[in-house]
This record gives C-alpha cells, sequence and structure tokens, in this order.
C-alpha cells in the first residue's frame, strides 16, 4: 500500500477540524465532528487493506488468497457505534441550546467566564 | 471472577435502572443504586485482599487476549473511584427533590466506565471505555437541560473531548499498523526503537488523554462543564475522572513506549504542559467569583501538578503523585460537597452574594476552611505529603512551582471562606444572577446524608499523610516496575514548604479580601466560551506537545 493512503485521513481530520474552528451555527460544528471522526475510519481501513485481498469471511468459503485485516474492521465497527452515539447527545444538546439561547452560533452565545 | 462481577455489575444495574426505573419508588431507586456501589467496593477489596489477579476475558490467552490487571495499583484507583462515587450517591438522596432514575443510571454506567477504563490492559478498550465515561459525562453534565449555560457547557466539553479521543484512537490505529498488537504489554514489547511514526502515535494517543487531564492549552472544557453541572456529579469529575486523563498518559508511557521513546523527551513535554496547567489554573482561580467555577480552575492547577509529578518518570516522585492524587481527591470532592450545600440554602454560588450568610452554616465553613488548607498542602495532608515527596525529587524549581500553585488556589478558597462564612470584608453584591437551586425548596435543616460525605472526605484528606508512605509506593513501583526506597515527606525542607504555602495562601487571601486583583482581561477573554477557539487551542496544543516530543 502506497505511503500516500495515509495522507488522506490527514486531510479530512483537518478539513474537520478546520469547519469546527470556522463554524458559525453548531449543527455544522457537530456535523465537522463526525467529519474529523471520519477520519479514522479511513485510517484503520488503510491500515488493514491489502492488495488483492478479499474479505475475512471463513463460515462457508475457504479463502483462497490473502484476506484484508478483520481486526480493524471489528474496532471501525465500534468506531461507529461511538460515533453515532456522540454526534446523537451532541445533536440534543444543541437543540436545547437553540430553545434556551434563542441562536446556535457559537459567536453569538454568551461567554461562560463571568 | 469476582473482578469480572466488579466490572459487570455497575453496568448491568445501570440497564435495569435505566429499563425499569420510572416505575419505582424514589427511595428504591436511590438504595438500588447506592447498594450497588457498596458491593462493588466490596467486591474490589475482596480482590486486593487476595493480591491481585490478571484475567484473560474469554480464556484468550496473549496475543489475541483482552487482560483484566487487578493490580495493587490499578485496585487503589477503582476503589478510589468507587467511594466518591458512593459519596456522590449518598449527597444526592437529599440534593436533588426531583430526579429521575436515569439519573442514577448514568452515574452507575459513569462508575463502571472509568472502573473498567483502569482495569483492561488493551489499548483498543481503554479507548471505548474512555469514550462511554466521556458520553455519560456529556449527558451528566447537561442533566438540567432547561438551564442554557448548562447545555452550552456541556455542548463545549463534549466537543473538545470528542475530538481529543479522535487524535487517541488515530493513535492506537498507527500503534497497531507498526506492531499489529493492542494490550499495552504487548505493545511495549514488540516497540524497541524510535522512528518518526512510533513518536507520531505516542503524541496522539497522549492528546485525548491530555485533554481530559485538562493540561494548558487543552483545559477550556472544564471550567465550563465544572460550573453547570450537578454538584454530586462534580464530585467525581474533579476527584477522579480529570485524573484518569494523566493515568492514561503514565500507563501509555510506561507499559507500551518506555523502551522506545527516551525518558527525557517525554519528560520535557509532560513538565512543559503541567506547569502551565498549574500556573494558569492558579491565576484563573484567583479572578473567580463563583464558587463552583473557582474549584473548577483550582482542580486544573492541581491537575497540573499532578502532571508535572507523573512526568518526571521517576520512582519516588510516582509514589509522591499517587498520595497526591489520593489527598486532593478528598479535599476536592469535599469542597464541591460544600458548594452543593451552599447553592442548597441560598440559590447562588456567587461568592459577592453569599458575603456574610454562611455565619449560620458552621460545618460547611469547617470543610471550606479544612478544604482550603488541604489545598495549601498544610502539613499531614495528603496534599502535602505528596507534594513534599515530588519536591524532593524534582528539586527548587518544582518547590516554587508547587508552593506558587498551591497558595494561589487554597488562597482563592480562603478568600471564599473568610468572605462567606466569617463576613470578611466590604460587601459588594452587585450581580443578582440567581441559579436555580438543584434542590428546587429549601430544607429546613441540612439533613446529615449532605454534610457527612463532605467532613468524611475532608478528614480521609487530611489523616492521609499520617499513612506510612510504603502502603501507596509499593503499589507504584510494583505498576511502574521500579525499584528504590520510598522516601518521606516528613524532611525539614519538605514540612517548611508546606508551612510556607499556607502562609503565602493566607497573603493571597487577605490580598484579595482588600481587592487587589491583577488587571488580566486578556484571560477572561481567553476563556471565551466559543467553541471554535477551544479547538484551535488544541490543534496549537498537540502540534507544540509533538515539536517538545522530537526537540532533542
Amino acid at each position: 500500500m502506497s505511503h500516500l493512503a495515509y495522507l488522506i485521513p490527514g486531510w479530512i481530520l483537518l478539513v474537520g477540524v478546520y469547519g469546527i474552528v470556522t463554524s458559525r451555527n453548531l449543527v455544522h460544528a457537530v456535523v465537522c465532528l463526525s467529519v474529523a471522526q471520519s477520519a479514522t475510519y479511513v485510517l484503520l481501513l488503510v491500515i488493514g487493506y491489502r492488495r488483492h485481498a478479499t474479505a475475512p469471511v471463513f463460515s462457508d468459503i475457504k479463502p483462497t488468497g490473502d484476506v484484508v485485516d478483520p481486526i480493524v474492521q471489528a474496532l471501525t465497527l465500534t468506531d461507529i457505534v461511538v460515533g453515532a452515539t456522540v454526534t446523537a447527545l451532541l445533536l440534543a444538546l444543541t437543540v436545547q441550546v437553540a430553545k434556551r439561547r434563542g441562536t446556535v452560533d457559537p459567536d453569538r452565545l454568551r461567554s461562560l467566564e463571568p | 471472577m469476582i473482578l469480572q462481577i466488579a466490572v459487570g455489575l455497575p453496568f448491568l444495574v445501570a440497564t435495569l435502572l435505566a429499563g425499569t426505573g420510572r416505575w419505582l419508588p424514589r427511595v428504591a431507586v436511590d438504595a438500588l443504586a447506592t447498594l450497588t456501589v457498596a458491593v462493588l467496593i466490596v467486591l474490589l477489596s475482596l480482590v486486593l485482599a487476595s493480591g491481585g489477579t490478571t484475567v484473560w476475558l474469554g480464556g484468550w490467552r496473549e496475543g489475541v487476549g483482552i487482560p483484566l490487571v487487578a493490580s495493587p495499583l490499578t485496585l487503589g484507583l477503582t476503589l478510589t473511584i468507587a467511594v466518591v462515587a458512593l459519596a456522590a450517591l449518598i449527597v444526592s438522596w437529599r440534593y436533588f427533590a426531583e430526579v429521575q432514575a436515569i439519573f442514577h443510571a448514568l452515574m452507575l454506567l459513569f462508575t463502571g466506565a472509568m472502573c473498567a477504563f483502569v482495569l483492561t490492559e488493551d489499548l483498543f478498550d481503554a479507548f471505548v471505555f474512555f469514550e462511554l465515561m466521556s458520553v455519560v459525562a456529556y449527558a451528566l453534565t447537561g442533566y438540567k437541560s432547561e438551564e442554557p449555560d448548562t447545555v452550552h457547557g456541556a455542548l463545549n466539553f463534549g466537543i473538545v473531548n470528542s475530538l481529543g479521543a479522535y487524535f487517541t484512537l488515530s493513535g492506537i490505529a498507527l500503534v497497531y499498523a507498526r506492531t499489529g498488537q493492542l494490550g499495552f504489554a504487548a505493545i511495549g514489547k514488540s516497540l524497541r526503537e524510535d522512528d518518526a511514526l512510533v513518536t507520531l502515535a505516542f503524541a496522539l494517543i497522549c492528546t485525548g488523554f491530555l485533554v481530559k487531564a485538562a493540561a494548558v492549552p487543552f483545559h477550556f472544557w472544564l471550567a465550563d462543564a465544572h460550573a453547570v453541572a450537578p454538584t454530586p456529579v462534580c464530585m467525581l469529575f474533579s476527584g477522579v475522572m480529570v485524573e484518569l486523563g494523566v493515568f492514561g498518559v503514565l500507563r501509555t508511557y510506561v507499559l507500551s513506549f518506555s523502551r522506545a521513546i527516551p525518558a527525557a523527551d517525554v519528560r520535557t513535554a509532560l513538565l512543559v504542559f503541567g506547569s502551565a496547567a498549574a500556573l494558569l489554573g492558579g491565576v484563573m482561580c484567583v479572578l473567580q467569583r463563583h464558587i463552583k467555577r473557582l474549584l473548577a480552575y483550582s482542580t486544573i492547577s492541581h491537575v497540573g501538578l499532578l502532571l508535572v509529578g507523573v512526568g518526571l518518570l521517576d520512582e519516588a516522585a510516582l509514589s509522591g503523585a499517587a498520595t497526591y492524587f489520593l489527598g486532593h481527591v478528598g479535599v476536592k470532592a469535599a469542597l464541591f460537597s460544600g458548594a452543593g450545600l451552599l447553592l442548597n440554602r441560598y440559590e447562588t454560588v456567587d461568592e459577592h452574594d453569599l458575603h456574610g450568610r454562611g455565619r449560620s452554616m458552621p460545618v460547611t465553613g469547617t470543610i471550606f476552611l479544612l478544604g482550603g488548607l488541604g489545598l495549601a498542602g498544610l502539613p499531614p495532608y495528603g496534599t502535602w505529603a505528596g507534594k513534599a515527596v515530588m519536591e524532593e525529587a524534582g528539586g527548587v524549581w518544582l518547590t516554587a512551582l508547587a508552593v506558587v500553585a498551591s497558595a494561589l488556589t487554597a488562597g482563592a478558597v480562603l478568600r471564599v471562606w473568610l468572605r462567606v462564612f466569617l463576613g470578611a470584608g466590604p460587601s459588594r453584591s452587585d450581580s443578582g444572577d440567581h441559579e436555580e437551586a438543584e434542590t428546587r425548596f429549601k430544607l429546613s435543616r441540612l439533613p446529615w446524608t449532605m454534610v457527612a460525605p463532605g467532613v468524611v472526605l475532608v478528614l480521609g484528606g487530611l489523616l492521609l499523610g499520617l499513612l506510612p508512605g510504603h502502603v501507596i509506593g509499593r503499589a507504584v513501583a510494583s505498576y511502574a516496575h521500579l525499584e528504590g526506597p520510598v522516601p518521606t515527606p516528613w524532611t525539614p525542607a519538605g514540612v517548611l514548604s508546606g508551612l510556607l504555602a499556607v502562609a503565602f495562601a493566607f497573603g493571597v487571601a487577605v490580598l484579595g479580601l482588600r481587592g487587589y486583583a491583577p488587571r488580566v482581561a486578556l484571560l477572561h477573554r481567553l476563556h471565551s466560551g466559543h467553541i471554535g477557539d477551544y479547538v484551535a487551542w488544541l490543534m496549537a496544543g498537540v502540534t507544540v506537545f509533538g515539536l517538545l516530543l522530537i526537540a532533542r
């Protein structure tokens, strides 16, 4: 696997972080956090990739050649579950911010430092 | 088998409570949650009494298996977590007039996740439990979701901590790419050489833990979250959750990276980040008038000091850091419970609004006085014993840092004590900003269940320094595979620096009462509550941490 592939997750992570830093809307910020997290999915899958290898299914067919690493796929699945929980919770909190503060623009939220 | 039951029990009861809690009477919910944590303490003590054990889950041995490691150190940590959770649950019996069973379920999940994070010795498992504990913490912070500040604080907490955790996961992925292993010890066996990838992986893994440990500049979320979270939850946050970040860094380095990356490189990075947190936390602490926010900044400062103690990567300093951690847990959890008592009685935790109004609450006043002295590090507090040992290992600069940080944070707490409970200084109540009391109705007199945990915890922190240091020292030494004599804090220099810090703390308190405040509007502006700013600081922090690791 070419090392260039490892630049893709780095790029996705930076795009997500840039989105949060410049965000004008909390929903957008939460989604950008998910984008940043997608970088970890891609990174894990890149690590497990083998050229010309098949899926790691061993139940009824016997794989003849190489298979890709099943561990990183399990890690990615767990990671997706974690991500879904975080996104759902943060979006619920955003709804509450919108209700109580009347805005979802981080620039217009009052500072918490008195 | 006992260990597996201890790990599973809180999750099981939490699920049960979340499902059936709405039909159960409040008393049953309280009793079930408290009983569960009490049983957890008994189970963990049983394992400790039997000398600890390592369990390979599902019978899979090393190579593919996931170990649960119960050593004296991890058991000591989990027992501390469980004891603070018990105290927080007892406080919340009468603290909340109305509370749903989901609160108890979340508290149990939180406790269980923290214990599992400590016990598991698999890097990816540790990440999963780390995330579980974080997500439950966001939900607990935003529990009073009708308050605008609360949801805002919880959201900042959530975004910054989740981003940190994703950095950790990227680092774990890189380590797996290099070694094909996920167990801490297994990684340690295969990682022997330092190169760019290994350093990058270490920096990424540490980022998530340092965000949790609120090292500067990753600390912004902590004050926002602590100021708004329900007070019993703050006891757990400040007492143990934040410190688990430091434990994460220690474990990652000692078990997995100590052969590959020279200690000298890691030491510089950790000392810089820890010292910055100790100083900035102390200064911000003095500037606050909202008592919970003030205590939050003192946590940043003290955990910074803890990170310095751990970052010395020296056996003596490490046993000092462990003592310091235990002493800080008692003192800080007690102080938060004291803040909860004030909030209950007067519906505000603004220092100026409360001027002189605490005269009728002698026990709460005593908690604040004893807590303030504990933060300053008066002998024989655990904070003092730990600090004295760390100072001896670190040298003069660390003594100066520790004295300044403890004097600032303790000075702020003692100022609150003088102003609120003795009515000292001029009265300038001007905010008129009342918080909704978490209790909803004023109790005619404070029930013992709300007062006793704080008193017991602060006395525990006070008497800890009398405990012979070798108990804690040996637990740490066996974990870190370090050999060496366990130092005693009872040296002339140690006692002197403790007394000096207390004297300075009273100086800071009196100056604060007279209205002297440093003019640092810039610092207030930096802590803006703006999520974009916080994330930008996080990226700057990651970059600096990485640069410090490679600067030789």
